[in-house]
């Protein structure tokens, strides 16, 4: 396995995946809650973290690869400090969200799943934050903000 | 404040209700109750602040109450900077003001409801148990267990209940399917993966009333012989997630969950997990998969999950609002849920307004109503004053609805008559600046990006679908390609194996059907 990797950030990393995997793998279907706290932990599950957790869990490599790219919201890069998530639904699209979209991307100079130069914010679509009695809506982080305007997005921005 | 200093003061601290829920914190909740503390404490006035529910009358959130002589006053919506002079209109003791709406529970909204199901949701503190018993809660569990398994799966049947996930199937049907199976190790797994646009009920529960979906999935597991049950909850509801893994620890602590529930000998045991992102694992054989660790394809059919379902086990797949509906069956009986509704559809619909409404919320009402008294009497009609053009109905796979069918009345039955769908109970409003083609393209779009990839009518079906709309819209073979979108909406329905392609076809044939004017060439590209 990868123990003789180089840095101590990755033998750090890899004790921690390997302390998640140990912890998960006596559930019944824990690999999908240990791919959310090694998310939780790192911010993003490393290509690193998949033999690792092949290994723990008795799946091959491509199973666990599988699982993590089947699922939108499991990334494979670092995240920004703070990722905003854009709501593109359909409720969400009835209030302006297709602008608020535009808005967004020419603001942050990026567009979905980038992350911006100075890694201030990731970019990320999701469909429904259930908000959607107030939309368009918005969540940075885990926080969900409704009725945002490009007004409104831009101040959000300026805070984070 | 002591009363010694200010003689006329109550001794007891005066309640402000302050909604936690998602939908009233995302438009400042959390700064009226900071506020309010804050404006308190400078007035040396004693308030304590509870954070409730929400109401669901979400165009009035932040939605603040104060109980004065026994009854609820709400204000709203109201923002942190209206809070000096809510104190100046002396709103503890329910004093007028500009924000003020009155009695909450006489707000017309709320007093035209039945509410069953979300009888309690907004009232109190979420995750006070004290309180869920004192309004009714655990009424359910304690009848349920002095019953036998087939009776109380007899009192599902009887009253109606159908699958409020979309799929409206028999709720005891499928109860005693799993109660009949042969296993040693059965599951009752509650899909709270509510993916819909639209809709927000689910979410609603699980933050305002937890225990409700403890104590109905503790009910299914005693019906059918389980003792497992799992949650599992849409990594998009971070907030649900939090309360409803409070509301299993204070469970777990108070005996209500565990190897003896409320003394009954019998073991139920509850679990959240955190779904991932993915719009197919909503399909009940992908949630399972997905529970189960693996990618959240669908299974093929049969074995149903009632034979066949979690780790091969029989398995009760229920949505959040047919658990949540349950207790108030077993404590009211079968026949007060089901003298609600009409036909085949009884009881309460949840239905949730939604997108371009003037006044949207949750509204809790016995099926049968017509779609237009949802739309404008509830509803208002349109946010932006602007008349109403399409209604979308049951989610991102349910066909728009023309104005022309707004009379039709909201019944499982009735719906599918014009090809329509309740669904989960969402209804999102468009109004007529809405470009109908661009409707069309997102529903085959959405439907390529969370395709699990299983079949090929929806895997690539739904890339074609997106091609042809785009070459139509750019006025290329215009009438060849109308003919074309036809056919492939034609064989996604009919050779997809899940709903997602079976269905995701029937909001673009609602646009060719109904707003064809809208799929034609752009005169600017």
């Amino acid at each position: 396995m990868s123990t003789q990797d180089s840095g101590n950030g990755t033998d750090a990393s890899d004790a921690l995946v390997r302390e998640i995997a140990a912890r998960h793998v006596a559930r019944p279907g824990g690999l999908l809650p240990a791919l959310h706290a090694v998310q939780d932990e790192l911010g993003y599950v490393p290509p690193e973290a998949v033999p690792t957790l092949a290994e723990v869990f008795n799946f091959s490599r491509a199973e666990v690869h599988g699982v993590i790219s089947f699922y939108h919201l499991f990334r494979t890069t670092p995240p920004g400090r703070k990722t905003l998530y854009l709501c593109r639904a359909e409720a969400c699209q009835a209030m302006g969200a297709r602008a608020l979209e535009e808005h967004t991307r020419a603001r942050l100079g990026i567009g979905f799943h980038e992350t911006t130069a100075d890694k201030r914010f990731s970019l990320e679509p999701i469909y429904c934050l259930g908000n959607c009695a107030c939309s368009p809506a918005i969540m940075i982080d885990d926080f969900v903000y409704g009725c945002v305007t490009p007004n409104r997005l831009d101040a959000l921005l300026e805070e984070g | 404040m002591p009363s010694a200093e200010n003689p006329g003061m109550p001794e007891v601290a005066c309640k402000v209700f302050v909604p936690r829920d998602t939908t009233a914190r995302s438009m400042g909740a959390d700064d009226v109750a900071a506020a309010i503390a804050v404006e308190a404490a400078r007035r040396g006035e004693s308030v304590t602040v509870v954070r409730n529910g929400s109401r669901g009358l979400y165009w009035l959130e932040p939605m603040i109450e104060v109980a004065s002589g026994g009854v609820r006053h709400a204000y709203g919506p109201v923002q942190g900077s209206d809070v000096p002079s809510l104190f100046d209109a002396g709103f503890l003791a329910a004093g007028e003001h500009g924000l003020g709406l009155g009695p909450t529970e006489e707000i017309p909204y709320l007093a035209r409801q039945s509410r069953l199901t979300f009888a309690r949701v907004g009232i109190t503190d979420p995750l006070l148990l004290e309180d869920y018993r004192a309004l009714g809660g655990y009424e359910g569990l304690a009848k349920a267990i002095r019953l036998s398994r087939e009776e109380i799966v007899d009192i599902v049947t009887e009253s109606g209940l159908r699958g409020r996930g979309g799929a409206a199937f028999p709720t005891g049907i499928k109860w005693r399917t799993v109660l009949n199976a042969e296993g040693s190790q059965k599951y009752v797994t509650c899909n709270a993966d509510e993916g819909d646009s639209g809709t927000f009920a689910d979410r609603m529960v699980m933050e305002s009333d937890p225990f409700v979906v403890i104590e109905g999935m503790t009910i299914a597991g005693l019906a059918v012989g389980a003792t497992m049950g799992y949650i599992y909850l849409r990594a998009e509801y971070p907030l649900a997630i939090r309360i409803m893994n409070e509301a299993i620890e204070i469970a777990e602590a108070a005996g209500l969950l565990g190897d003896d529930v409320m003394d009954s000998g019998q073991a139920f045991h509850l679990e959240v997990r955190e779904a991932a992102g993915a719009y197919i694992c909503g399909e009940e054989t992908s949630m399972l998969e997905s529970l189960e660790g693996k990618r959240g394809m669908i299974r093929y059919r049969p074995p149903l999950p009632a034979i066949k379902g979690l780790f091969g086990a029989p398995t009760i797949v229920n949505n959040v609002i047919t658990l949540a509906s349950v207790p108030i069956i077993l404590a009211e009986g079968a026949e007060y849920y089901r003298d609600y509704g009409t036909g085949r559809s009884r009881g309460t619909l949840t239905v949730q307004l939604a997108g371009n409404i003037k006044r949207g919320g949750l509204v809790e009402i016995g099926f049968g109503r017509p779609l237009r008294e949802l739309l404008e009497d509830f509803g208002g009609g349109t946010a932006t004053g602007r008349p109403i053009r399409a209604v979308q109905a049951g989610g991102p796979l349910g066909a728009y609805i023309h104005p022309s069918q707004f009379d039709a009345p909201l019944d499982y039955e009735a719906f599918a008559e014009f090809g329509g769908m309740i669904g989960h109970g969402g209804l999102v409003v468009f109004d007529d600046t809405v470009d109908m083609g661009e409707q069309a393209r997102f529903a085959m779009e959405f439907c390529a990006i969370e395709s699990c990839g299983k079949c090929t009518p929806c895997r690539i079906g739904a890339v074609r679908g997106v091609e042809v709309i785009d070459r139509i819209l750019s006025g290329v073979d215009e009438s060849d390609n109308l003919l074309l979108l036809r056919d492939l909406c034609d064989t996604m329905v009919a050779g997809s194996l899940c709903a997602l392609g079976g269905m995701a076809p029937f909001p673009v044939i609602s646009v060719l059907d109904h707003f064809s004017e809208d799929l034609r060439a752009r005169k600017i590209q």
